[in-house]
């Protein structure tokens, strides 16, 4: 059990990570694991997509960039974006500091909750991890 | 025992001992693996020149062309009045003595900034000042000249806007048009459909009641492209075309291949530019030909990130002294590869540095006045010009340093083929080689004049084409 | 620690004497000039009376108020903050730092270059034709084309036209092909040129031996049937490894209907051995500013001149240079161009590096250039096998004219990585090479330093660099620290991109 990837998330390949709704709704809540934030480095911008905007699960939904690289966004699951963590514009350097909590990145309404039990749990993400550092 | 070449220091012991350490028999054998399908036939057929006759070859070749701009020690060159998109400047000595430090010119791009301050200041010190004569609130650290410069403003104004089309002046520099032709039709994989002219009406200016109508024909304007003082030395109403295209969500680019005209006039920026891209070249380093260039390029300050080309930022480093980067390089090729604002990957540093160091030596004052003395002395050349029996200024709307002339006889390259033969470059004719089509302006040459006509020079001008015969 | 060894002993660079300037816009006082202007010798004009409520009357742009002492100062005190060739080793890779010869810039200042203004009528400027079309000639020699077109101001410039061409060239057979195959090594200019030309990129990956396979573009043409309009490759590769399938590689796409592009930037690897063109090359660019020695100026200008098989010239950009018909010994421009790609820029090119390039090209000769080419590749393969026991080697294969090892063995044993390892070489006196290129995917997921000496180093410099580099090896093991905060000895330590980046501080402001 590791604070660096808390078993209340599921996560994906691209390193992302999703919470399920707390009170048993359908929101989900989205961001990028550790591992991401540090391979990046001290991020300087996100761009994110506005309230509304539908995701599709897989596909590209943003970018977050640091100093020497941009990477995309992958929607870890599908649906409609009810809201974004609008702070992050002006301090990017939240999702530095803490990934989970303060440096969440969008709100989506999805229509089947289940999706997320496809996704990794904390303890095969950090199997995956361990298996492409050995590459 | 001798060194290979003055450049390349091995000698053939020096050679030995290194095959040794790598562990090779001959050089050869380093290439031993190129497959023999690819390898060349035969050797370079190209003779090598020791200094003295590479100096004799490069002057006898040198000596066949009669150079418009003499050499800092002597003059004896032609009697030049050409500017159409290169305006030679009087360059102060200290600017081309200090290019020369090798510490300017054999440095690389800063991407070490520890190690690369010197030019990274520089930069930083040319983009203020380029933000300053531009009127707006960043400035880029240079594109490779003022066309490739304007080309770049158009898509970038695509970008901004999501919008297409390019509404673009008649009286915007040939070269400026066909570069952005160029640029345009690559993004939409060959098609010229996207771009517009706007012809210019009798003041020499953009006809404003036919840019009203391609306005209100199109919902996908882009960017209105002008430029000022225009290829015929006329000053547009920058406002005034702010305000339309602003009032059909497009952006207002200005070219602009004249910085010191806004000594006088007011900046663009400060009209309501969104986008302002020019020619340091006549600024920075004599004519040559007409390359290399410095491409000025300055937008409003929120367009930031969808600017092309290098950026140099203020920061601190770890003992919190004030030092410079390159920065936001997000935008640029080497990390967003598809995703780039452009392919651009240098910009023109040293030129750029000798816009910097002249700007520094003119300062806020110098510049002003460099700027009063090209407008009088233009002023007076369209005034004795004009009175020539044959002669007329073109466009009465108000010009600086360039202006264009109806030739007696009506044919302009007639004209200056004349008296290029008794020395004297009058002008461009608007329909020269590369420039306007013919039809467009056969009859129009292009004259600029700045500080460094003596009143004499402009008089022998005058009375030099009074005397040319009509065929 | 003393600030002249390593931790294990190594002597290394010491300081030198530096003065700050500070932003010029911070010096001088209100009325100072460096300017130097001709009385007005003809009646003065008001703007107000020209240019109505567009003159300008607040004094004018905010420029410096300095004076001529103070600019010179200033600029000379600001150089000394840079490292350049003239100063010492610059082993960049795919940069080719050589010696910048100063015969070329005697050259390049002749009033008869320098002086001429790009709108002069032709018969004024036949000098001038005349060294183009030579430095063409000699181009096409070098590189086994047909024609030249050295109008593009840069090497991303030069990609942008032979890309164009060869869309044109489909055009002109009534093809659209939409696809450009690209190798996941390559330059990030490459698919940049691309998009900007509505070309979508299909990246190639490169083998384990670290080159281009041909069967690796045998499906992807296959994939993309009658749909691929070029290949875009490098040779050598960003890995410094000459490309020995490019023959077949060449075939394939020649076969499946597409042109290949060769970006020329690593051509220094080639003089006199291969000639691209006549190795199934159609179209590569060549930048001056490196094989040809044009001086780098702190990032430019550049000059990326674009050589092309016969098939491509009539959509060469516009105009070329050709020889007057009928006499003998003079040159002309050629506008009449029906199938070109049009202009990339104003007039016809950064001509003050053609003289400079031309003066470098007839320097060396066929002979010199060859020589240049031979002890560059010796140079590299000599640091290849003095640091490939310290740092790791990329790949297997021979090296040409750079040499690419990664971090992989110093991070695992000692943490610091290739950019701890740039930052110490400067303490060393030395420019660090590249290291945020090739990209991971091509590296194996480890840091790379790239590393081209050219051919101008001396072996003793080389020895030098070789030590340092070693030493840094040999300090990490004992006190990985000392990298991870370096450099120590420049005068501004490691400087805060995130901060620049984050709040972006773009121009002089008065507070």
């Amino acid at each position: 059990m590791s604070t660096d990837y808390p078993n209340d998330l599921r996560y994906t390949k691209e390193h992302e990570w999703a919470r399920p709704d707390e009170s048993g709704g359908n929101k989900i809540t989205i961001g990028i694991t550790k591992f991401a934030v540090e391979s990046l480095g001290d991020i300087t911008q996100v761009d994110l997509p506005k309230e509304g905007e539908e995701l599709k699960k897989d596909a590209v939904f943003g970018t977050v960039e640091s100093v020497k690289a941009v990477s995309d966004l992958f929607a870890p699951c599908s649906g409609k974006v009810v809201k974004v963590n609008d702070p992050l514009g002006d301090s990017p350097e939240y999702i530095n500091e803490d990934c989970y909590d303060e440096g969440w990145m969008v709100q989506v309404e999805v229509k089947d909750p289940k999706e997320l039990d496809a996704l990794m749990n904390a303890e095969q993400y950090q199997a995956y991890l361990k298996e492409q550092e050995s590459h | 025992m001798s060194n290979k070449q003055r450049y390349i220091p091995h000698t053939d012991d020096d050679v030995k001992r290194m095959l040794g350490v790598v562990g090779k028999p001959t050089v050869d054998s380093l290439f031993a693996h190129i497959p023999a399908r690819l390898r060349a036939t035969r050797p370079l057929d190209i003779e090598p020149l020791d200094e003295n006759s590479l100096i004799k070859h490069l002057g006898e070749m040198g000596g066949r062309s009669r150079p418009a701009i003499g050499s800092t020690f002597r003059d004896g060159a032609a009697l030049s009045f050409l500017g159409a998109g290169v305006t030679p400047h009087a360059i102060p000595s200290a600017v081309d003595m200090l290019l020369q430090r090798s510490e300017w010119y054999t440095s690389y791009t800063p991407y070490q900034p520890e190690i690369s301050q010197g030019t990274l200041q520089a930069i930083f010190e040319f983009q203020t000042m380029v933000c300053e004569i531009y009127g707006l609130g960043v400035a880029n650290a240079s594109m490779y000249d003022g066309a490739s410069a304007a080309a770049e403003a158009v898509l970038m104004a695509r970008r901004v806007t999501g919008r297409r089309h390019a509404l673009v002046a008649g009286a915007l520099h040939p070269h400026y048009e066909q570069t952005i032709d160029s640029y345009v039709a690559g993004e939409e994989s060959g098609s010229h459909e996207d771009l517009a002219e706007i012809r210019w009406g009798d003041d020499g200016r953009v006809a404003l009641k036919v840019l009203a109508e391609a306005l209100a024909k199109s919902d996908d304007v882009a960017c209105v492209v002008i430029q000022t003082p225009n290829f015929f030395g006329v000053v547009e109403d920058v406002k005034a075309l702010a305000e339309m295209a602003h009032a059909r969500g497009a952006l207002l680019v200005v070219a602009n291949t004249e910085p010191v005209a806004f000594g006088v006039v007011q900046s663009p920026g400060a009209l309501g530019a969104d986008i302002v891209v020019g020619e340091g070249l006549g600024l920075a380093i004599p004519p040559t030909m007409g390359g290399p260039g410095v491409g000025l390029f300055a937008a409003k300050a929120e367009y930031t990130r969808q600017l092309p080309g290098r950026l140099v930022g203020e920061t601190v480093d770890r003992e919190g002294k004030r030092g410079y980067v390159l920065t936001l390089a997000t935008r640029e090729q080497h990390i967003r590869r598809e995703k780039a604002t452009s392919n651009i990957c240098t910009n023109q540093g040293l030129i750029a540095l000798a816009f910097t160091i002249h700007m520094s030596l003119l300062g806020r004052r110098g510049l002003v006045e460099l700027a009063q003395l090209n407008l009088a002395k233009t002023e007076y050349a369209k005034s004795v010009i004009g009175k020539i029996n044959g002669f007329s200024v073109a466009f009465n709307g108000p010009t600086f340093n360039e202006f264009a002339v109806r030739v007696r006889g009506g044919d302009a390259n007639t004209t200056v083929a004349k008296l290029a033969d008794q020395g004297i470059y009058a002008g461009v004719a608007a329909t020269a080689p590369g420039m306007l089509p013919k039809g467009k302006g056969d009859d129009l040459m292009i004259i600029a004049v700045t500080e460094r006509h003596s009143k004499a020079d402009i008089d022998k001008l005058a009375s030099a084409l009074d005397w040319e015969q009509t065929s | 620690m003393s600030d002249k060894t390593t931790k294990t002993g190594t002597p290394i660079a010491t300081r030198q004497l530096l003065h700050t300037s500070r932003p010029i816009f911070e010096q001088g006082a209100p009325g100072r000039s460096g300017a130097s202007l001709p009385p007005l010798d003809v009646p003065a004009i008001d703007a107000t009376k020209i240019y109505g409520a567009a003159a300008r009357t607040d004094g004018g742009p905010n420029l410096p108020e300095v004076s001529e002492v103070e600019v010179t100062r200033h600029y000379t005190r600001l150089s000394r903050w840079n490292y350049a060739i003239d100063i010492g080793l610059y082993p960049l890779g795919s940069c080719t730092m050589k010696y910048n010869p100063k015969v070329n810039e005697r050259a390049a200042r002749m009033p008869g270059f320098a002086g001429l203004h790009p709108a002069q009528p032709e018969s004024t400027v036949d000098g001038a034709l005349e060294l183009m079309w030579g430095l063409e000639r000699a181009l096409c020699e070098i590189g086994g084309f047909a024609r030249v077109t050295l109008q593009p101001a840069a090497g991303a410039q030069g990609e942008l036209c032979g890309i164009m061409m060869i869309r044109a060239y489909h055009a002109d057979k009534g093809r659209r092909p939409t696809k450009v195959l690209i190798p996941d090594s390559a330059h990030g200019t490459n698919p940049a040129s691309c998009t900007l030309n509505s070309f979508e990129t299909v990246p190639l990956k490169t083998g384990a031996d670290g080159l281009l396979h041909v069967d690796t573009v045998k499906a992807a043409c296959a994939a993309h049937k009658d749909d691929v309009a070029a290949i875009m490759i490098t040779n050598p590769s960003t890995l410094g490894l000459f490309e020995e399938q490019l023959g077949e590689i060449a075939d394939v796409v020649h076969e499946a209907g597409g042109l290949v592009y060769m970006d020329g930037a690593n051509l220094n690897a080639l003089l006199g051995k291969v000639r691209p063109g006549e190795a199934g090359v159609d179209v590569m660019h060549i930048n001056l500013h490196k094989t040809f020695t044009t001086p780098h100026g702190g990032g430019g200008p550049g000059s990326g001149v674009v050589g092309v098989v016969s098939k491509l010239e009539p959509y060469l950009p516009t105009p070329t240079v050709e020889k007057a018909a009928g006499e003998s010994g003079k040159y002309r421009f050629e506008y009449n161009r029906p199938k070109s790609i049009g202009r990339l820029r104003s007039f016809f090119g950064n001509f003050g590096m053609f003289v400079r390039a031309y003066t470098y090209i007839r320097e060396l000769g066929g002979p010199g250039l060859t020589c240049a080419t031979e002890m560059a590749v010796l140079n590299a393969n000599y640091i290849r096998a003095k640091l490939e026991d310290t740092y790791s080697l990329a790949y297997d294969k021979p090296s040409m004219h750079e040499v690419v090892f990664t971090d992989k063995k110093l991070k695992r044993e000692t943490g610091v990585q290739t950019l701890d390892v740039a930052k110490r070489l400067m303490d060393f006196g030395y420019h660090p090479p590249t290291i945020y290129f090739p990209l991971p995917a091509v590296t194996g997921g480890a840091g790379a330093l790239m590393i081209e000496p050219t051919e101008t180093e001396t072996p003793e410099t080389l020895d030098s660099f070789c030590d340092a580099m070693r030493a840094i090896a040999d300090e990490a093991k004992v006190d990985p620290e000392i990298a991870r905060n370096a450099p120590h000895q420049t005068a501004l330590r490691r400087l805060d991109e995130t901060r620049a980046a984050r709040s972006p501080k773009l121009r002089w402001t008065r507070e």
